[in-house]
C-alpha cells in the first residue's frame, strides 16, 4: 500500500510528519501545478468547482509516482466539498485509475476508527497515534504562524526576496524533513530566521485582509499568487481562514461539543445572521473584523460556482457601505486569465493607497482647523 | 543670447489590445504631440513604428519621463525604458480628472475590455472591469462592423439614423450575433439594427460592470469606443444624463500614463530618466517564450533579446528569471 493525499497549503507537512511516525509508506504528488490542474480539468466534471479539479489532478500526479491509496478529508459537509470524496473515487475508476479513497470523516466515530486501523500497520503504531496527532495539531498551528509572519515580513523586507527564499527553502526543507518531531525542529528554525529577516523601520504598508472560500485562500497557486505578489508589492496581507483553525474549530472542538470561537458570526449578524454553508459566513464576519481593526482594503476570492461565496458576495457591497472598507471580489476557475486580475490587484491598491492620503489629507486639515480655533480662543 | 532651450516633455505609452498609443505632455500636463495606431497584433513592431512617429513631433526637445500603461507595459517598459509602470485603470482615471476636474464616474470602453471607474473627493472608491465577456468592446464592434462592410467610423452615425427600436440580444457577443443576423433576414433595416445593437451593449455594460453601483455626473465617457456616436446616444439616454467625451479620448491611457510619469519625475528633483531615447526604435527585438522546469509551478517565461542579447524576462512568480534584470523602481505598483 503507497498512500498520498491531496495539496492544501502546508497541510502537507503536518500530513507527512504524522505518516513519517507510523511508518505508513506515501508518496506526495508535486506541488500544485498547470499539469496537476489540466489533468484534473480533463476527468472532472465541467461545472464542478475548481478545487475538486485540482484534487483529481493531485492524485494522477500522485499515481504516475506509484501511490494506489488516497486519504481525503471529508463530513456531512456545509458545501459541495462533503461529497468530494465519493466523487473523487467514481471519476478515478471511470477514468480507469486503480486507487483507493480513504475518507476520514467524523462523522461516525467507530467507522473513522476502523478506516484508520486500515491504513495503520499494527497495534503498536496504534497505540503511537494519539500522542503523534497531538504534535500534528502543533505543526498545523505553528505551520499558519509561519505562513502570517511571512506575509507580514515580506511586506516589510529592507532586502526584497529575502522573505521568499526563507519561506520557499522551508516548504522544500519540509519535504525531505521526517517525522513530527524533526518537523517541530525545522518549524523553529524557519521561525528564527524569519525574525531575523531585516524589516524597513520606516515601512507602513498597506493592509489587506483576505476572505472567501479556504481552498483558494490556503492553496497560492489556485489564486495565481495573490497574496505572496501583495506582499512584494508591499502590502500585509492577513487571513483568518487556515488548516490549523479549521482542524482545531470543526475537527476537533465541534465533535467534543467544546466552546467555539465565533467571532466571525458575531461579527457578520448585521448582514448574516446564520451559517449557510462553507465559508460564507466567516466571508462577511471577518470582512466586518477587518474594517473595524484599521484595514484598508478586504479582497476576497473564491472558485467559479461556489455557492456560499455568491451569497456572501452579494452581501459584501453592505459592508462595503456600512464600514467604509473597499472590497475586492475575484472569482477563480481554470480559464480565468491572470493578466486581468493583476490589472485589478494594482489597481485596487492604487485605489486604497490614494484613499489613504486622502484621509491623511483629512486628518491633517482638520488638525490644522483645530489648531486655528484653538489660538483664536487664546487671541 | 543663447538658443532657447526645447522645453521638457513626458512620454506616455498605452499599449492595448487594438490600439497602441503614445503622447507627450509639457511640463504643465498640456498634451504637445499623440499618436494612435493600430497594435494588429504586433504590439512590438507597432511600438517602434509610433515611437518613430511622435519623436518626429517632439523634435528635439529631451524627455524628462515615461510611462507605460495597458495590457502591453511590461513589453513597452522593456523597449521603451519606463520611469513607471501604472495599470490601465488608474491611468484612465488620472487622465479623465485631468480633463473634467470633479468627474465622478468615468465609462472607458477599449478594445478587449470595458471599465467602469466611480471617484469621490478626487480619489478612486470602487471600479469594475469586465470578467467573462468581450461584448461591446471595440473588438466586437468592429468585426459587426466587417460583417457588414460598414467603415466602423460610419458605424455611430448610422446608429443616429435609427427610426424603430430594434431589440437586440446582448448578453454574449454570440448570441447578439446570432440575434443580429436574425433581425437582418427578418427585414429589418441596417440603421435599425445597428442601433439595436448600441443599446444592447449599453444594457449589457450598465448591467454587468455598474451592476449596483451609483452613477453620479460629471460623467466622461473615454476609449477607443467613444468614437462611437451611437454607443454615446444609447448611454445618455440610459444614463438620462449627458456625457463629457474628452477631445483625447482615444489616447487617455497614455495620457494618463505621460502625466503619472511627469509627477513622479517632478516630485524627486534628483531622479533620471530611464528612458532608452528614441534610438530604441532603431534596434531589432526577438521574443521567445519558455516553461520554466526549476519547480512544479511551470511557469511560462517570456525572453526579449535586444540586438541579439538578453535584456529582460518576465513571466515567473518566484522571481527567479525577472530578478536578473531586477530594477525595483518598475515594480508595478
Amino acid at each position: 500500500m503507497k498512500v498520498t493525499f491531496p495539496h492544501l497549503g502546508n497541510t502537507y507537512i503536518c500530513v507527512k510528519s504524522i505518516l513519517d511516525d507510523i511508518g505508513i509508506d506515501y508518496v506526495i504528488p508535486p506541488f500544485n501545478n498547470k499539469r496537476a490542474l489540466e489533468l484534473g480539468t480533463r476527468y472532472s466534471p465541467e461545472m464542478v468547482c475548481l478545487p475538486l479539479k485540482i484534487n483529481i489532478g493531485n492524485y494522477i500526479q500522485a499515481y504516475e509516482m506509484g501511490a494506489d491509496t488516497i486519504l481525503m478529508a471529508g463530513g456531512c459537509g456545509p458545501c459541495r466539498f462533503g461529497y468530494y470524496s465519493q466523487l473523487h473515487m467514481e471519476i478515478l475508476k471511470d477514468a480507469g485509475f486503480n486507487m483507493e479513497v480513504i475518507t476520514l470523516e467524523g462523522t461516525d466515530i467507530m467507522d473513522l476508527l476502523s478506516r484508520i486501523r486500515s491504513v495503520v500497520p499494527g497495534a503498536s503504531e496504534l497505540m503511537k497515534l494519539p500522542s503523534v496527532l497531538l504534535r500534528a495539531v502543533e505543526i498545523a498551528k505553528r505551520s499558519d504562524e509561519i505562513e502570517m509572519l511571512a506575509f507580514r515580513t515580506r511586506a516589510r523586507e529592507s532586502e526584497r526576496g529575502a522573505t521568499d527564499r526563507i519561506y520557499n527553502g522551508f516548504r522544500e526543507k519540509a519535504l525531505r524533513t521526517a517525522g513530527t518531531k524533526n518537523i517541530l525542529k525545522l518549524l523553529d528554525e524557519t521561525e528564527a530566521m524569519l525574525k531575523s529577516v531585516h524589516l524597513d523601520p520606516d515601512a507602513d504598508p498597506l493592509k489587506v485582509g483576505i476572505v472567501g472560500e479556504i481552498y483558494t485562500g490556503i492553496e497560492h497557486f489556485a489564486s495565481f499568487d495573490i497574496q505572496h505578489r501583495l506582499g512584494r508589492l508591499g502590502v500585509e496581507v492577513d487571513r483568518k481562514v487556515t488548516v490549523s483553525n479549521w482542524i482545531i474549530e470543526h475537527m476537533l472542538k465541534k465533535p467534543l461539543h467544546l466552546p467555539r470561537d465565533m467571532a466571525f458570526a458575531e461579527a457578520a449578524k448585521p448582514w448574516l445572521g446564520a451559517m449557510i454553508g462553507g465559508h460564507a459566513q466567516e466571508t462577511v464576519g471577518n470582512a466586518a473584523i477587518y474594517a473595524k481593526s484599521g484595514y484598508d482594503g478586504v479582497i476576497q476570492i473564491f472558485p467559479f460556482s461556489c455557492m456560499p461565496e455568491i451569497v456572501a458576495e452579494s452581501l459584501l457591497p453592505s459592508v462595503e457601505r456600512d464600514l467604509d472598507i473597499p472590497v475586492l471580489t475575484l472569482i477563480i476557475d481554470e480559464m480565468t486569465g491572470e493578466a486581468g486580475y493583476m490589472t485589478r490587484i494594482e489597481a485596487f491598491i492604487d485605489m486604497l493607497e490614494g484613499r489613504r492620503e486622502n484621509l491623511e489629507r483629512r486628518k491633517a486639515h482638520g488638525m490644522r482647523k483645530g489648531k486655528k480655533a484653538h489660538d483664536n480662543i487664546h487671541a | 543670447m543663447g538658443s532657447i532651450e526645447k522645453e521638457a516633455l513626458y512620454l506616455g505609452i498605452d499599449v492595448g489590445s487594438v490600439s497602441t498609443n503614445l503622447v507627450t505632455v509639457d511640463s504643465d500636463g498640456q498634451i504637445t504631440a499623440k499618436h494612435y495606431r493600430r497594435t494588429g497584433g504586433r504590439p512590438i513592431q507597432s511600438l517602434i513604428d509610433g515611437l518613430k512617429i511622435i519623436a518626429e513631433q517632439c523634435g528635439d526637445a529631451p524627455i524628462k519621463g515615461v510611462g507605460v500603461t495597458g495590457s502591453g507595459r511590461e513589453l513597452a517598459a522593456v523597449i521603451a525604458g519606463a520611469d513607471v509602470i501604472k495599470n490601465e485603470i488608474t491611468a484612465h482615471a488620472v487622465a479623465a480628472q485631468a480633463v473634467v476636474p470633479g468627474v465622478r464616474t468615468i465609462l472607458e470602453i477599449g478594445g478587449q475590455d470595458s471599465k467602469i471607474i466611480l471617484l469621490k473627493d478626487g480619489v478612486v472608491y470602487d471600479f469594475a472591469m469586465n470578467t467573462v465577456c468581450a461584448a461591446g468592446t471595440g473588438s466586437f464592434l468592429d468585426r459587426q462592423a466587417a460583417r457588414l462592410g460598414i467603415p466602423i467610423e460610419e458605424f455611430g452615425d448610422m446608429a443616429l439614423r435609427s427610426v424603430t427600436p430594434v431589440r437586440i440580444a446582448g448578453r454574449c457577443a454570440v448570441f447578439a450575433e446570432s440575434d443580429m443576423i436574425h433581425k437582418q433576414q427578418s427585414g429589418h433595416s441596417i440603421e435599425d439594427i445597428v442601433n439595436g445593437l448600441c443599446e444592447a451593449l449599453v444594457r449589457n455594460y450598465l448591467n454587468n460592470l455598474a451592476k449596483g453601483k451609483e452613477i453620479h455626473g460629471p460623467v466622461v465617457f473615454q476609449g477607443g469606443v467613444a468614437a462611437n456616436k451611437g454607443i454615446a446616444a444609447a448611454f445618455e439616454k440610459a444614463l438620462g444624463m449627458k456625457l463629457t467625451i474628452p477631445r483625447e479620448y482615444d489616447v487617455m491611457g497614455a495620457f494618463g500614463a505621460a502625466l503619472i510619469a511627469r509627477r513622479k519625475i517632478m516630485n524627486d528633483k534628483n531622479s533620471v530618466t530611464k528612458f532608452n531615447g528614441f534610438d530604441a526604435a532603431n534596434r531589432i527585438y526577438e521574443t521567445r517564450s519558455f516553461e520554466c522546469s526549476g519547480c512544479p509551478g511551470l511557469c511560462e517565461v517570456v525572453e526579449l533579446r535586444t540586438d541579439g542579447r538578453v535584456q529582460a524576462r518576465w513571466g515567473d512568480r518566484c522571481g527567479k528569471w525577472s530578478s536578473f534584470a531586477a530594477r525595483p523602481e518598475l515594480s508595478p505598483v
